[in-house]
């Protein structure tokens, strides 16, 4: 974590439903060029983090910084607008549509001239970008971008869904669950393409609950346990069993009712 | 699916290639040729049993009388591809031809005037359907079966005590009876194959120059020349009849227009997106319940232009206009030449080629002098068997790992 004001930085985010209190006073940074790997057990409030960002799901308390600046987050536009993106787990494309297509939903280009009147499509100037965009994240398992999402692999389906976050050029990118349901060639895959996204200069936050893909691919492990950020690790200074006392709340002992923030 | 095209086209093994074809065919990609296939089978069958079937005479008929159900089938398309249904096509064709029918009999409204009128009735029906599923979250089959029987009910109204209307409009009924001269048969022949070369040599050529891949010049030949020769054939048959029917050409054009709407378009593109995925077109900003209402709009407004086309070559609008099996049959036409039941997949021409599949079997079975009691039996069974087809080469496609 670098420098006084972070790329995105939120305080004191509180979330409750009904009684349940699923974020209490939460703190969340992320800085561009960094992956941030965001864990925690089941019901820890990743979820519920993620979406106040995304502007999916608002937060009842906290303040929002972005470049510095206040910010506020009421809408997945206004989120859309200040430059962060989302990929959820279910990635939300169209089986039945090509990659092109999937790329461009809800923002295909038109063709120019007499074309454009009739709302005709410039299908060759968005292949010609698609191609680009896939090449310049390295993604080469995708041998033709017009075949069907449908019939992709499901690491070529987060490689598509992760591209098409990036049309809007935005500065941060939350990814849910990237990994989730993928073999070992295809986690290598994705996780690969993380690391080329936060070397590109982006933010990066992961949600995961896998450890091993954490330790592949963050640079610093937010912990969350019952709607409290228990523990921040760079990752190069921590072991997989201290990252996993903080999840499980192993580290502070019986009896300990309201954990530390140890970083 | 270059590779695949590689595989056909190299034809080093003709066993891969049939293999492929296979694949092709059971999981519904070669759709096209599965109907063309079918409409061999039934015409070869019905031309064994009465020989007059495939005379000029006969099936220059068959498509007058096909006309009109093809014509609503079209609107259906972009219901299907938005993975709902429409099951109000046939009341509201029988509804606004009545209302036509009136304006021009009892009210001496001008027939152009009239025909418009039933057009715009159609929209609006189309409107209210779309509204109410959208706004009010009501199943699309629910409110349009609720609706079509209250579209019969206006049209009894309509119709009056008589319950008929004989129409001797030459507008009207010259819509489908009027017949192209030989010659300009012809002409329309080779446009149509021109303008279908020009525009995939265009497309090609533009892709070339982006530096885009581009399929085989020899694939884009043999589907030009497969459809150039259908063409070719269709002229000839009605030219040896009474000549390329006005109708025909109607339906192609909406078709054509279908198609260019569906395949080329923003809107079409937000069609196909919301019957794959609604929440993920939603999520991608498109206003997928505008979207929906202009597919209800144009679908009914098709419907009324079907209502048109039947009370055009019957000379007259009844009762029973828009009644009986045709609603089901302008859903069944799609889904048997390859528009998916469940969204997302399908085209304009599906249609066309549906109603070919469907009205053969019904002129063939005419021809035979079946009893009705056999043939709605056939027709249930053929329904049967094509939505049975489409569902198992769903779960095929569903199955099949990348």
């Amino acid at each position: 974590m670098s420098a006084a004001s972070p790329l995105l930085c939120l305080k004191g985010v509180s979330k409750a439903f009904g009684a349940n209190q699923a974020l209490s006073g939460v703190d969340f940074e992320v800085d561009a060029g960094e992956v941030v790997a965001l864990v925690g057990d089941n019901g820890a409030g990743k979820s519920t983090l993620i979406k106040a960002v995304a502007g999916v799901q608002l937060a009842d308390e906290g303040t929002f910084h972005f470049n510095g600046k206040p910010v506020k987050i009421s809408s997945p536009q206004d989120a859309t607008t200040l430059g962060i993106a989302t990929v959820y787990q279910d990635l939300a494309l169209c089986d039945n549509l090509d990659v092109v297509a999937n790329l461009y939903l809800g923002r295909e280009v038109f063709a120019k001239g007499v074309a454009r009147t009739a709302y005709i499509i410039d299908e060759t100037t968005m292949e010609q970008s698609a191609l680009k965009l896939l090449e310049s994240l390295a993604v080469t398992t995708i041998q033709d971008v017009r075949e069907p999402v449908g019939s992709l692999s499901g690491g070529q389906r987060q490689s598509v869904a992760i591209a098409r976050s990036l049309l809007g050029e935005p500065s941060v990118v939350l990814l849910d669950e990237p990994t989730a349901a993928l073999g070992v060639s295809q986690t290598e895959q994705v996780l690969h393409l993380i690391r080329t996204l936060a070397d590109r200069g982006l933010g990066v936050v992961v949600i995961t609950h896998n450890l091993e893909n954490v330790f592949a691919v963050a640079d610093r492990i937010i912990v969350l346990r019952l709607g409290r950020r228990v523990a921040t690790f760079d990752v190069r200074g921590v072991t997989r069993e201290d990252v996993v006392a903080a999840i499980t709340g192993a580290e502070f002992g019986v009896g300990a009712d309201i954990p530390k923030e140890t970083a | 699916m270059s590779d695949e095209r590689e595989t056909l086209g190299s034809s080093s093994s003709v066993g891969a290639a049939l293999r492929e074809l296979g694949r092709k065919l059971a999981q519904g990609e070669a759709g096209t040729l599965l109907v063309f296939i079918m409409v061999a089978v039934i015409w070869t069958f019905f031309q064994f049993q009465n020989p007059r079937f495939l005379s000029p005479g006969n099936l220059t008929n068959l498509m007058l009388q096909q006309a009109a159900v093809a014509t609503i089938s079209i609107g259906v398309v972009f219901i299907l591809l938005l993975g709902w249904i429409d099951l109000s096509v046939g009341a509201a064709s029988g509804f606004c031809a009545s209302v036509m029918a009136v304006l021009v009999v009892s009210h001496h409204v001008p027939s152009v005037l009239a025909v418009l009128i039933a057009l715009a009735l159609g929209a609006l029906i189309g409107l209210f359907n779309g509204f109410m599923i959208t706004r009010f979250r009501i199943p699309a089959f629910i409110i349009t079966l609720a609706g079509s029987l209250t579209l019969v009910g206006l049209q009894l109204l309509v119709l009056g005590d008589t319950g008929t209307v004989n129409l001797s409009d030459p507008f009207i009924t010259g819509l489908t009876n009027t017949f192209f001269p030989p010659l300009i048969g012809w002409i329309a022949a080779v446009l149509g194959i021109a303008i279908t070369l020009g525009l995939s040599l265009l497309e090609r050529a533009r892709r070339q120059a982006a530096g885009l891949k581009v399929g085989p010049m020899r694939s884009l030949i043999l589907r030009t020349a497969a459809s150039g020769v259908a063409i070719v054939a269709m002229v000839a048959v009605v030219n040896q009849d009474r000549g390329l029917p006005l109708v025909v050409v109607i339906v192609f054009a909406l078709a054509l227009a279908t198609a260019y709407l569906t395949e080329r378009t923003r809107f079409g593109r937000h069609l196909f997106a919301i019957g794959g995925n609604a929440e993920a077109a939603r999520r991608a900003g498109i206003k997928i319940d505008h979207v929906r209402i202009v597919a209800f709009v144009l679908c009914s407004t098709l419907a009324a232009a079907g209502g048109v086309l039947a009370a055009s070559r019957l000379y007259a609008v009844n009762q029973s206009s828009g009644a009986s099996d045709l609603v089901l049959m302008a859903i069944a036409g799609p889904v048997v030449a390859g528009t998916s039941l469940f969204g997302g997949r399908g085209s304009a021409w599906t249609a066309i080629l549906g109603a070919v599949v469907i009205g053969s079997i019904a002129n063939g079975m005419n021809l035979l002098a079946l009893s009705s009691s056999v043939k709605f039996i056939v027709t249930g069974a053929v329904l049967i068997v094509a939505v049975t087809i489409e569902s198992v080469t769903r779960m095929r496609r569903g199955a099949q790992p990348a």
